[in-house]
């Protein structure tokens, strides 16, 4: 607390994303946790909540005759103007949020605070709902050729891996050692996923120290030892994702690639997907394309093209496929990504930031695109994982290796997303997935082509917050409505079934029943609350204007803000889609001044056609 | 008949390929006078395949050996490539569809002789009859009447014989504002929009001139608009053309509304692109499509470059204009641009859409496109002699009706309960638009589908789409009466490439069936369930 130079800040103003000239007038809140905003009109008191550690920069622009603008930029994609009329108090925001979103201590982010009020037994549940051992033995291991290695115990060979790996059972000791010592940060190769249907196996691990002679043999040994490991296969693939020139260069360092002379039998392909710096910077300029204000079609196309982020997004498709069916817990949590550099949730070297896990989820959408029957969840899920892996929440995502999350007790402190989303998981699932689909055909065929033009912006994410933007309607919500109907439906049907039964029986005396009592209620509440929320007055400014982004706590918990109003019903981050219903009207008066100001025009004296001009600058 | 002329040889033994994923077939080929058919072997299934000669877009024939090939592309996008046995064969069978497939006369095309079974003629010919829009315009308001001046098509070639106007103005003002304006489009009510009072009308420009001609009766008639909407009223013209096309046009006779003699309603240019530019960027967009092997960058240079979503963009930003003038602001709108059978249908049809939940039914929709397409006199025979693939210069074709279709698909994305039609309906129309057995989309005009009898020795696609087996690929399980306006969003990242058009034949159909399926299982287990009460036997 002792970082908020000003609780509060009355009078300022929420800038309109879209219309500039719209403001909601309000007063600012700082808060050990959260920025919050509510606004004065006294019939919503809407509320915008912001998490501290969801900002990503925050700006100060030039004082103007209205105030003092403040630019924060979320990692969730939205993006909030305030204008806070005095200079000084803007200051001391600034200030604050500054120290506010860059906490130096795990302590404290927001995940060693929030308390959703579960007990101690249920918060432990939350953190066995993924248990690895059960993913290996779906995986049909531990088998004849791979075995689980202890070599790791107290994290003696490698501080980034996890203690329990599987490894090929030819694979000694004294190979897997020698072999973590030719690896950089001792990342050995170590199985991710195994295919049993045909022994196929992928195995990660970091680059050789291999300069540009050095041998070892004990990792070739153990690249063999994988090898062998499927009986069915003469060869392994080495993939490296790397550019080969970046490969190259690393060389002079003392790292480098595998030399195919030195290994036998193995393949050796470069994929080329380009490095962390690459890939923040293509986000950075992709998010500045999505916050132009009004784009033509032509700079929206060339903004995103030249970002190159697609092209990277298709380039890690390419290489990888299949890794968007290895579930996200075990790849990139257990293996030690490093969740804390590469999110920056605490204050670090930004150069170590990168949007790697945003790509990952970005191209599991993609594949949701072209597949649409092939996965259990929807995209709502995946962005609300996304919210999380910044939100700093849940411990999930917190640390950089299974090792330091061990240190800091996580699992003790905090609580693991993974219980609350399997809470919430009817709202997360995709009515059209097909059970059979996924056993019948198991792999996704993709087509062979390269078909660039299946590849999408993904303005359900990078434009989350512009609703306005967002289809108006929502044909997952419709489906699982229609669903959720028919089952209750059916289940009305069972019953009155067995009443009618017990009436006929008891038919010997009346010979009339009154069936109009046991008539179910025929109202479809689906199709009725979707004309209701649709016939509500459209909002001119509504869409666009700021979205509350609840925090996840609000509502049921949390006592520390006493905002909590009646309105507040607990729901996720902003997600809030039932609204959506509403058909918006798109403000195109930003793009011409036919909007209020179409009012009979004065010729001014000027030439007659003056007004046309105007018109024409759309 | 001049057909068995054309033909020079009418069987071969060939193989079709139909794309990557599709199976080859293999059969003897045949070419009739308005088809090309494959019939396989005897052994096999008696699995006709079929091709309308008039689908054919453009053909490419290669010799090699004493084989040929010929690659056919369609109207509809399609590639396909027929392996013939025998090079005298493959030259001949090429010339006789490059023939067949490009005559002009319109009473020997197929739709004169095409009788299914199970439609009667003339059947659905009286669906949408523009009589049947005024008795809705009717009940609404009495401010306007169903004029039949141009009974015999001599004030306006390219409007129907019955038009609807204010009623303050009679048939003499109506036939000297007709002289006023290009082609004798003199302004005609084209939407009434009741819950605002205010209309929607078309025209073709004003021919002032540069001597800045006047015409009292057309300045008369569009006071009567106003001053039948409400006391008050404003108006506002929408001009397609840019302000400086606009002035240019009337070194050319034609011109715009001066304001000063028209009080009440003022102008606004929103440039909307038409003619060959429009198939330009149809052309230049098929064709990156169509290509495999450029980089993810190339290919987002190459949509931007063909400028296809650009007009998209600008198409529904006008459309939203229009309808917001009317719905938010009270106002008439009158659109035009030079000709206005083009991208001014493509305004007031758009608009229509997004203010009348009525235009958004399957029987809506089809009125819609009968009314402000067909009968509005946009000259299809012109418009869609060509599709993408034609190696011809351009003379005037034009997609404007694909554009309306592409901004319609944009619409539904956004609004996906809000249409009662589907993808489905829309590919439909974008193929029967190009080449079609039925007579809906035959001719420039009312006037020349008259002489040519289509109405009384043709079918209508209408009677031909309204079909129960058609059904579940053209209707939108998800739709649920939306009584608002739906108002999309025109930003560039709500916009996207209408992929099951333009991708079509490039990716795999199945996941989208699929998930179309599913949608369909979903909805109608639900609608059993509802049906299924209990009944009590007494």
């Amino acid at each position: 607390m002792e970082h908020i130079r000003t609780p509060k800040v009355e009078n300022v103003r929420l800038v309109d994303r879209v219309s500039s000239k719209k403001a909601a007038l309000g007063t600012l809140y700082l808060t050990a946790t959260h920025v919050i905003f509510v606004e004065n009109a006294p019939d919503t008191r809407k509320e915008t909540w912001i998490l501290h550690s969801q900002i990503s920069t925050i700006e100060k622009q030039a004082t103007t005759a209205t105030g003092c603008p403040l630019l924060i930029r979320c990692k969730n994609f939205q993006i909030i103007q305030f204008i806070i009329p005095q200079e000084r108090d803007c200051h001391d925001v600034y200030i604050s949020l500054i120290r506010l979103a860059r906490p130096v201590k795990y302590e404290e982010l927001y995940c060693f605070s929030f308390n959703p009020k579960l007990d101690k037994e249920e918060r432990e549940q939350g953190w066995m709902l993924i248990d690895l051992s059960e993913e290996y033995k779906r995986m049909g291991l531990p088998n004849n050729y791979w075995q689980l290695s202890d070599v790791n115990r107290d994290y003696r060979v490698c501080d980034s891996y996890p203690t329990e790996l599987y490894v090929p059972k030819s694979a000694t000791a004294h190979i897997i050692v020698g072999s973590s010592k030719f690896r950089s940060r001792r990342r050995f190769p170590a199985l991710s996923y195994y295919y049993k249907d045909n022994h196929a196996s992928i195995c990660r691990s970091s680059q050789p120290l291999s300069g540009f002679s050095a041998r070892c043999l004990e990792d070739e040994q153990m690249l063999q030892a994988i090898r062998k490991a499927n009986p069915g296969s003469d060869f392994i693939y080495v993939v490296d994702t790397r550019p080969k020139l970046n490969a190259m260069a690393n060389r002079a360092a003392g790292k480098g690639y595998e030399n195919e002379d030195n290994y036998s039998n193995i393949k050796f392909q470069f994929i080329g997907i380009e490095n962390i710096h690459v890939m923040r910077n293509s986000l950075q300029k992709m998010l500045e394309v999505c916050e132009l204000k009004s784009p033509s079609m032509s700079d929206f196309l060339w903004g995103l093209e030249n970002s190159g982020w697609l092209r990277h997004i298709k380039a890690i498709m390419d290489a990888g496929i299949f890794i968007a069916k290895v579930l996200v817990e075990k790849d990139w949590i257990s293996f030690g990504h490093k969740f804390n550099h590469r999110y920056g949730n605490l204050d670090g070297d930004p150069k170590e930031i990168s949007p790697v896990i945003d790509q990952f989820i970005e191209c599991v959408w993609q594949l949701m695109e072209q597949f649409p029957c092939a996965f259990e969840f929807s995209e709502r899920f995946l962005i609300h994982i996304q919210h999380h892996i910044y939100s700093c929440q849940f411990g999930n995502f917190l640390c950089n290796s299974q090792k330091e999350r061990q240190e800091l007790k996580i699992q003790e402190r905090t609580y693991s997303l993974w219980a609350h989303l399997w809470k919430n998981r009817a709202d997360y699932l995709n009515p059209l997935f097909r059970a059979d689909h996924s056993q019948m055909q198991g792999t996704l065929h993709l087509p062979t082509a390269p078909c660039n033009f299946m590849y999408k912006f993904w303005s359900g994410m990078y434009n989350r917050f512009e609703k306005g933007m967002q289809p108006r309607q929502s044909v997952t919500d419709y489906l699982m409505a229609v669903k959720e109907e028919t089952q209750q439906l059916e289940e009305e049907l069972e019953a009155l079934e067995e009443r009618l039964e017990k009436i006929q029986k008891v038919q010997l005396n009346h010979t009339k029943v009154k069936s109009k009592q046991s008539e179910p209620s025929k109202q479809s509440g689906f199709s009725t609350s979707d004309n209701s929320t649709a016939n509500t007055p459209q909002d001119y400014s509504g869409n666009m204007k700021s979205f509350p982004s609840r925090s996840p706590s609000q509502g049921d918990e949390d006592s520390a803000l006493i905002l909590t109003q009646d309105n507040l019903k607990s729901s996720d981050p902003d997600l809030s889609a039932n609204s959506d219903q509403e058909s918006g009207v798109e403000d195109l008066s930003c793009r011409s001044p036919s909007g209020g100001e179409c009012a009979p025009s004065e010729d001014s004296g000027k030439d007659r056609d003056s007004d046309e001009a105007v018109f024409l600058t759309a | 008949m001049e057909f068995s002329e054309l033909i020079r040889t009418d069987r071969a033994q060939a193989e079709l390929r139909r794309g990557p994923e599709a199976a080859p077939l293999r059969g003897t080929l045949c070419v009739t006078g308005h088809h090309l058919l494959l019939s396989p072997g005897p052994q096999s299934t008696p699995d006709l395949w079929l091709l309308l000669l008039r689908s054919v877009d453009s053909i490419e024939k290669r010799v090699a050996g004493d084989s040929g090939t010929i690659t056919l592309r369609c109207k509809d996008l399609r590639v396909l490539q027929l392996d013939i046995e025998g090079a005298e064969a493959t030259l001949d069978i090429a010339r006789s569809v490059e023939a067949l497939s490009s005559l002009e006369s319109v009473i020997t095309s197929f739709p004169f002789f095409y009788r299914p079974k199970g439609l009667r003629l003339g059947d659905a010919w009286h669906f949408h009859p523009p009589e049947r829009y005024y008795k809705r315009v009717a009940r609404e308001t009495n401010a306007w009447r169903l004029s039949e001046v141009n009974e015999d098509f001599s004030l306006c070639p390219s409007y129907p014989r019955a038009v609807i106007v204010p009623r303050a103005v009679d048939d003499d003002a109506l036939s000297r504002s007709a002289r006023f304006r290009q082609g004798g489009r003199f302004p005609v009510l084209s939407y009434h929009h009741a819950p605002s009072g205010t209309v929607l009308l078309r025209a073709s420009q004003p021919l002032s001139g540069p001597q800045k001609r006047r015409c009292v009766e057309d300045e008369e008639l569009l006071r009567a608009v106003l001053a039948g909407a409400r006391p008050g009223a404003r108006g506002i013209i929408v001009d397609t053309r840019s302000s400086h096309a606009a002035k240019q046009a009337r070194m050319t006779g034609g011109g715009t509304e001066a304001k000063a003699v028209y009080p009440g309603w003022k102008r606004l240019h929103r440039p909307l692109e038409r003619g060959r530019p429009l198939q330009e960027s149809f052309v230049c967009l098929v064709e990156a499509c169509g290509d495999k092997e450029q980089s993810m960058d190339r290919w987002l240079s190459r949509l931007q470059g063909c400028r296809w979503l650009a007009h998209v963009k600008e198409a529904l930003s006008t459309a939203c204009l229009a309808a917001q003038g009317m719905e938010r602001e009270g106002a008439c709108i009158l659109v035009h641009g030079a000709e206005g059978m083009d991208s001014t249908l493509l305004v007031t049809s758009l608009a229509q859409l997004i203010l009348d939940p009525l235009s958004r039914t399957m029987t809506g929709f089809q009125e819609l496109v009968e009314r402000e397409w067909i009968q509005a006199g946009h000259p299809f025979q012109l418009r869609c002699a060509h599709s993408a693939f034609s190696h011809a210069r351009p003379k005037h074709e034009a997609p404007t009706f694909l554009l309306f279709l592409d901004c319609v698909w944009q619409l539904g994305r956004q609004f996906p309960l809000s249409l009662e039609f589907g993808e489905g309906l829309l590919l439909a129309l974008f193929e029967h638009a190009y080449a079609s057995p039925f007579g809906t989309f035959l001719c420039n005009s009312e006037k020349e589908r008259c002489l040519c009898e289509v109405r009384t020795r043709t079918h209508s696609l209408w009677s031909g789409l309204n079909q129960p087996k058609e059904q579940r690929k053209l209707w939108n399980p998800l739709y649920v009466l939306n009584p608002l306006a739906i108002w999309p969003s025109v930003e560039p990242q709500s916009l996207r490439l209408w992929q099951g058009l333009f991708l079509r034949w490039t990716r795999p159909p199945e996941p989208a069936e699929e998930a179309w399926e599913k949608v369909w299982q979903i909805v109608t287990e639900s609608q059993k369930t509802e049906g299924s009460q209990p009944t009590v036997s007494a």
